[in-house]
């Protein structure tokens, strides 16, 4: 039970920040280098689910999945089956609700970086797609480990939008945290205790690996900030 | 611009002072209209607010055991309040059972299903891919419905389709939204206002599970006992099992 918990909430983690790698870097590229005037209105919507409690995502995300909308109908129609209660379902919730914290330290790092290098690349004939990999993805690396980091931890620990769109089901929506919460309903205190006691050693386990690189600097430029 | 600030103070002060006179009560997640109902004519009738805070009993009985606030409990069964009582957490020879519940299958409209329809054909239907209930570890309602699944020999047959509510109420929205396409859920949700016209429900055999009695305690640790005294003598009234009766639920004759 706690181990397949476990395995599904590691496997969602891992989707998770995947996608948000390949969804993230050029958010965060626009977002760092756009000089739309409205572009603040796209940072705002990106932050969104940072301040948002994961009912209003939940909620709103459920409607969409769910056969009441285009959205939904269209899946149902596609795949024969809904998305919600399904791995994909928390798949495309955790996603929305982890984006920012894949798209800001990224940002972040892009915007801090030298224009003048920039400007020398394209300067010397270099496309802006060769710059991008050349320059501003080497150079703004440690913004995106620490993307890709923050969204796996915050998809780890997860509950609000799982719980309202998962359904609970062991083996395909029953993430750790819920199972934690099953447990702690069922008054079973022993069993909830080491539930949580795994998935905080996990986490402390995690993230002792991410500051002990950090302190090494074995990724260069990692203190962004 | 500081005496401004200091009635404001004042003011939410006494607001406090005034909250404190009213009663919080937990309730089972079947009760969420019917006693919102209840509630509300009470404080007409009577002056004091009613807080209501829902959840499934189970969850309920562990937020009571760890000492949460409240003055009343009322469960969805009649163990989570006799637990207490063995605990010592309840107020002496306060346990009355206020209404008996009861279990129905619930459809959203559009299924192309009709009376004629068997509970079990319906269940076993490939478009009824997802069946909501409530998460029998902590719900009794939830229990119900596995006890009538096993009982209509179902059990197995439609476990991959089961998703769980956190209580009666989230497995009713599960059905209600369309994201499962039916639900077993309690009678009295089933006549709620936003669940009544969108779909159609089907009760189950009474004997394919346990009598759903549900009982009512007072807690122990409550200041307010006379007045929870009162609001419970209110439900159990005439009046009080009228509205019950409106919301599907059967008044027991020995309470």
């Amino acid at each position: 039970m706690i181990l397949q918990a476990l395995i599904l909430t590691l496997r969602l983690a891992v989707v998770v920040s995947a996608l948000l790698l390949v969804i993230g870097l050029p958010l965060a590229y626009w977002l760092a280098f756009s000089r739309w005037r409205w572009k603040f209105l796209c940072e705002a919507i990106v932050s969104l689910p940072i301040v948002l409690p994961p009912t209003v995502l939940g909620f709103y995300v459920l409607v969409a999945i769910g056969p009441l909308s285009p959205f939904g109908r269209w899946y149902q129609a596609l795949t024969g089956h809904g998305l919600a209660f399904t791995f994909g379902g928390l798949v495309v919730g955790s996603v929305l609700y982890s984006l920012p914290f894949a798209v800001q330290p990224m940002a972040a790092s892009f915007s801090a970086l030298d224009r003048k290098l920039l400007d020398a690349s394209s300067l010397l004939g270099a496309s802006r797609w060769r710059t991008f990999w050349r320059i501003v993805l080497p150079l703004g690396l440690p913004g995106v480990l620490t993307g890709i980091v923050l969204s796996f931890a915050h998809t780890l620990g997860e509950f609000g939008v799982v719980l309202m769109i998962g359904g609970n089901i062991p083996g395909a929506t029953q993430t750790v945290s819920i199972l934690i919460y099953d447990q702690v309903q069922a008054l079973d205190y022993v069993t909830a205790n080491r539930t949580a006691l795994l998935l905080l050693s996990l986490c402390f386990v995690l993230l002792a690996i991410l500051y002990g690189l950090r302190r090494r600097s074995a990724w260069g430029l990692w203190d962004w900030k | 611009m500081r005496r401004p600030l200091v009635s404001f103070m004042v003011l939410l002060f006494l607001a406090h002072l005034a909250l404190a006179q009213e009663l919080t009560v937990a309730a089972a997640a079947d009760l969420n209209y019917a006693l919102k109902d209840l509630a509300a004519q009470y404080q007409k009738k009577t002056g004091t607010a009613v807080t209501l805070s829902f959840g499934s009993s189970g969850n309920l009985f562990s937020q009571i055991q760890n000492g949460a606030p409240y003055d009343l409990f009322f469960s969805a069964d009649e163990d989570y309040p006799k637990r207490l009582a063995a605990a010592g957490l309840v107020e002496n020879g306060s346990l009355r059972t206020y209404a008996v519940g009861h279990l129905v299958l619930w459809v959203r409209n559009g299924m192309g299903l009709d009376r004629s329809h068997q509970i079990a054909d319906i269940l076993l239907q490939p478009s009824i891919q997802r069946i909501a209930i409530a998460n029998p570890q902590t719900a009794p309602y939830g229990r119900a419905a596995m006890s009538a699944l096993e009982h209509l020999g179902l059990k197995d047959k439609v476990a991959s389709k089961l998703v769980f509510g956190e209580n009666v109420s989230q497995a009713a929205q599960f059905a209600q939204s369309g994201n499962a396409q039916a639900g077993l859920i309690p009678l009295s949700l089933a006549l709620a206002p936003s669940m009544k016209d969108a779909g159609s429900y089907w009760e189950l055999p009474p004997d394919s599970y346990p009598e759903l009695r549900q009982g009512v305690v007072i807690i122990a640790a409550s200041k307010h006992k006379k007045a929870a005294q009162a609001f419970l003598d209110y439900v159990t009234s005439a009046e009080g099992s009228a509205v019950l009766r409106q919301y599907g639920f059967r008044i027991p004759d020995s309470r």
